[in-house]
């Protein structure tokens, strides 16, 4: 009962913020410079049959209100319109670069927890050895290591010098996607890497000098068990929502990845269109942003409601 | 079966924190080791099952039958199966995350199934099968502390550790988990380890007591034979314990306070706070002497009287008369209301009336939830109550933030209070010097800042020098009667004081108490003492309230509440207050 209403709420939060965006994203528009015509026409010729053909279909003769509710309903109906410059829908273009975007995206993100968790765990128990030492020292230069620096150095060296993976392109088919998305993951991983651990360690740092670790120490339990179910789980909530934020930005903010590996990505098509000012497109890669951030979030939502009794019994912390 | 020889424990630059600690635990016996902060006592504890903290070492031995303890690499099969311990706070004992039959299941050797936990949780008294399903945070402290009793219990260990296991509980529950250990103990035939700050628990709950001071034992005495100490520590010790059937004319304490174990090593570690030292005392560490059934580390022990001294006639008891109303509290009501998704009330005050006349003592006891700090912060309008009236020297102070601001100006001088934790009371960065000018600048008098500053120090009885120096340089006692001098520079009319001796040894309390005391009684201020201890209520305060979940149900001259109370709860406070007298079960004590 109470875990329906916490998610009710959340699912209700997660859509009024999605409202507000869209208002601002519809904005965009009227707030571009120069008349509505001018962006909506792009590079095409400015007969006075097209124009007219605009006016009607984006109903610029209406006031704002109707327009905002009459693009709502489109886009709720996915129909984000169509590109200014290819004149292609945008929720095509926008399907054919988020399949590209997931995959590295996700890839990065599994990267980041294998990588991360045991590294940080390991080094928040052995607190003050050369292991710690070494797992803080390496996490703060993967903080300082820009992406596609990152990126150039493993392309020259396992792309070009040794020739282990494709230096460009997508690739298709599963095993051929892998071994193009490779590089460009590692490179996206490492910031997020560094995040996860330097907060993997402090919570397991934190949690290692709790009482509930001595006293089941002192009860005899295994070391597995001392290590799994009290000190991981409890060091989990922060963990998580560290993961969280890494999982938003690897799935929305591989724009400089993207560009370094030339993947035809949401990163490069954002770029494409800015430079281009293809609005509708710009309009429907930031809802889709938008709502990919919300969607991460309403999962660690839903992680804290699993892990935590205190969360799932009396309702917040 | 558990024998332990010359227990040392250092840190890593070999600074001593335990020196050569020796005692033995017979099977079925239980043995209390006592001491104040500092005396290594839960040092000695942890080292025994191997969790001292990463950076101390352990020294000497300890066999349990055939086993060594100490300095062992594989613990497989000792700790939790041989030897186990139980912890002090059952808020942070146990898995937040899992719940209570998790908690038996994974400590229980082998499979274990339903109907395993519930025999398990019945032998510490929870008959409800249902509690295996629920988590630490939907219990009470004392039903955590028996479900971590049951879990240090699981693999049936033959010696349980406990290290001050009553001690974050409430007064009636300490009595039935103390009486819960005894039960499982003798039923099992185990040995315990009880280890407590509490000289009166460890008589009550123990067959032998030791006494541990600055890292080394002093004394080791069948509970039965404590009456007559034989080290000049145990004497104080039971000397500072504050009575609760009589006032004391004056409250004994030992002056000065515990010093690092590392700073007295070679030389006898009390004698700087000893009434009988000599200069032999000091030229090297006395050991401690077998006199049969005791041993005492005093190098004088016999030649010195150590028996209490003749009790002064006591106090006569105050009687109330009728003076001047000081603060009136009537019908205050406050309801916590928390905000978030699921709405939840909480009434920490339910209507509680009562008044405090001028240079009275009122003495407002009472568990943890009864409401009792709640009432002190609405007094010092630190929070607002959501209704009743509070008067303070005829000004209406309900609500502070209303007050206009010459108002509450004179309110916040009429009042001054002092909390329990003297560690966090006070700045840091401050000298007390300065803490005490600060405040007696707020006098808004004209006056001479230095002589005021030595003559409240003199008042609560610390040397003028002690204004230059900062709070880290000063003891718990010291501190507290720093933040007892800082509320009486304004001079106020009522001090609030919050469980203001309850973070304190016990060796210290009376001297902190002594200077309550004195303001009360010589300066005339009024008193509003909060406290959970009987015992130091009655050597306080004149009428007490007694408060139960946000209500008075008891009210009436302290005394007369003490020795005849007449409401069933108090009835069970004033039962749950461990007497002096040891416990008389057990083999140890037939000759008595």
């Amino acid at each position: 009962m109470f875990v329906l209403a916490f998610l009710g709420k959340r699912v209700l939060a997660a859509a009024v913020t999605l409202l507000v965006t869209s208002f601002l994203v519809f904005s965009l528009l009227a707030a571009s410079p120069g008349s509505p015509e001018q962006t909506l026409l792009g590079a095409r010729q400015p007969t006075p049959e097209l124009i007219a053909a605009l006016r009607a279909q984006h109903r610029l003769d209406d006031p704002f209100p109707v327009r905002y509710w009459h693009w709502l309903s489109g886009v709720l109906e996915l129909d984000f319109g169509r590109s200014v410059r290819s004149s292609r829908e945008v929720v095509d273009i926008l399907a054919e670069r988020l399949d590209v975007t997931l995959w590295l995206g996700l890839y990065a993100f599994v990267l980041v927890l294998l990588v991360a968790v045991p590294a940080g765990l390991s080094a928040g128990i052995r607190r003050d050895t050369a292991w710690d030492r070494g797992v803080t020292v390496t996490a703060l230069l993967g903080v300082s290591a820009p992406p596609f620096a990152v990126g150039l150095m493993l392309l020259s060296v396992f792309g070009v010098g040794l020739g282990w993976f494709p230096v460009f392109g997508a690739g298709s088919g599963f095993a051929d996607r892998i071994s193009h998305l490779t590089l460009p993951a590692v490179a996206l991983a490492v910031a997020g890497v560094a995040i996860v651990a330097r907060q993997t360690r402090a919570a397991t740092m934190d949690v290692t000098a709790k009482d509930f670790i001595t006293f089941a120490e002192a009860r005899g339990l295994p070391r597995r068990v001392v290590l799994g179910r009290y000190a991981l789980r409890n060091s989990a909530l922060p963990v998580i929502t560290s993961a969280g934020l890494v999982l938003a930005y690897s799935l929305t903010g591989a724009v400089l990845v993207e560009s370094t590996f030339a993947l035809p990505g949401l990163g490069s098509l954002l770029v494409e269109s800015v430079s281009t000012k293809d609005i509708p497109v710009v309009q429907g890669l930031a809802l889709l942003t938008a709502a990919l951030v919300i969607g991460v979030n309403l999962i660690v939502d839903l992680c804290y409601l699993g892990l935590d009794p205190r969360v799932r019994h009396a309702g917040g912390v | 079966m558990l024998d332990v020889r010359d227990l040392t424990v250092h840190d890593g630059r070999s600074r001593v924190l335990v020196r050569g600690v020796s005692f033995r635990v017979g099977p079925g016996e239980t043995v209390g080791l006592v001491g104040e902060s500092g005396s290594g006592k839960s040092l000695t504890a942890r080292a025994l099952v191997s969790l001292l903290p990463q950076e101390l070492r352990s020294g000497g031995s300890a066999r349990l039958d055939d086993t060594e303890l100490l300095g062992r690499k594989d613990l497989r099969g000792v700790r939790g199966h041989r030897v186990a311990l139980l912890m002090q706070d059952p808020f942070t004992m146990l898995n937040p995350l899992a719940t209570v039959g998790t908690h038996l299941v994974e400590s229980l050797p082998g499979r274990a199934d339903r109907v395993e936990v519930a025999r398990r949780l019945a032998e510490v008294g929870i008959d409800d099968p249902a509690v295996a399903g629920r988590y630490p945070f939907q219990l009470s402290g004392g039903m955590r502390q028996r479900v971590a009793l049951a879990a240090a219990l699981a693999k049936d260990p033959g010696l349980l550790i406990a290290d001050e296991p009553t001690t974050a509980l409430d007064v009636t529950t300490q009595r039935d988990v103390l009486a819960l250990l005894r039960r499982i103990q003798t039923e099992r035939r185990m040995g315990l380890v009880l280890i407590t700050h509490d000289l009166r628990v460890a008589r009550q709950a123990c067959d032998r007591v030791l006494v541990m001071y600055a890292g080394a034992l002093v004394e080791s005495a069948r509970s039965a034979d404590l009456d007559a100490p034989a080290h000049p520590y145990t004497a104080g010790l039971l000397r500072s314990v504050p009575s609760v059937t009589h006032r004391q004319p004056v409250l004994l304490g030992i002056p000065g306070s515990v010093p690092a174990a590392a700073d007295v090593v070679d030389r006898c570690p009390f004698a700087d706070r000893c009434g009988w030292a000599e200069p032999a005392c000091t030229e090297h560490a006395p050991p401690l002497v077998d006199l049969g059934d005791r041993a005492t580390a005093c190098r004088r022990h016999g030649g010195i009287d150590l028996s209490p001294p003749e009790l002064a006639e006591p106090d006569a008891e105050p009687v109330g008369d009728a003076r001047a109303t000081l603060l009136d509290v009537a019908d205050l009501v406050k309801v916590y209301r928390s905000i978030g998704l699921r709405r939840t009330e909480h009434t920490a005050l339910a209507g509680v009336s009562l008044h405090v006349g001028e240079g009275e003592s009122l003495a407002v006891v009472g568990e943890s939830g009864s409401g009792k700090t709640t009432l002190a912060r609405a007094v010092l309008g630190l929070t607002d109550p959501t209704s009743g009236r509070i008067t303070l020297g005829g000004l209406d102070v309900t609500s502070y933030r209303r007050l206009r601001s010459a108002d509450r100006a004179r309110a916040r001088r009429l009042v001054q209070c002092v909390f329990q934790d003297p560690y966090s009371s006070l700045n840091p960065a401050h000298t007390v010097g300065y803490t005490l000018a600060e405040s007696l600048r707020r006098r808004g008098e004209d006056l001479d800042v230095e002589s005021e500053v030595d003559s409240l120090l003199d008042l609560v009885g610390l040397p003028a020098s002690y204004a230059g120096r900062r709070p880290v340089a000063l003891s718990g006692g010291q501190r507290q009667r720093v933040a007892i001098a800082r509320a009486l520079a304004v001079r106020p009319r009522l001090l609030v004081c919050d469980e203001p001796v309850a973070a304190l040894d016990v060796s210290v309390q009376a001297q902190v108490l002594e200077v309550l005391r004195k303001a009360n009684r010589e300066l005339g201020i009024a008193l509003l003492f909060i406290t959970h201890d009987l015992a130091v209520a009655r050597q306080v305060t004149d009428r007490m309230v007694v408060m139960h979940r946000g209500r008075i149900v008891e009210h009436g001259a302290t005394a007369d509440v003490l020795d005849a109370p007449t409401h069933p709860y108090t009835v069970r406070l004033v039962q749950s207050v461990p007497d002096a007298a040891p416990h008389t079960e057990g083999e140890a004590h037939v000759t008595q």
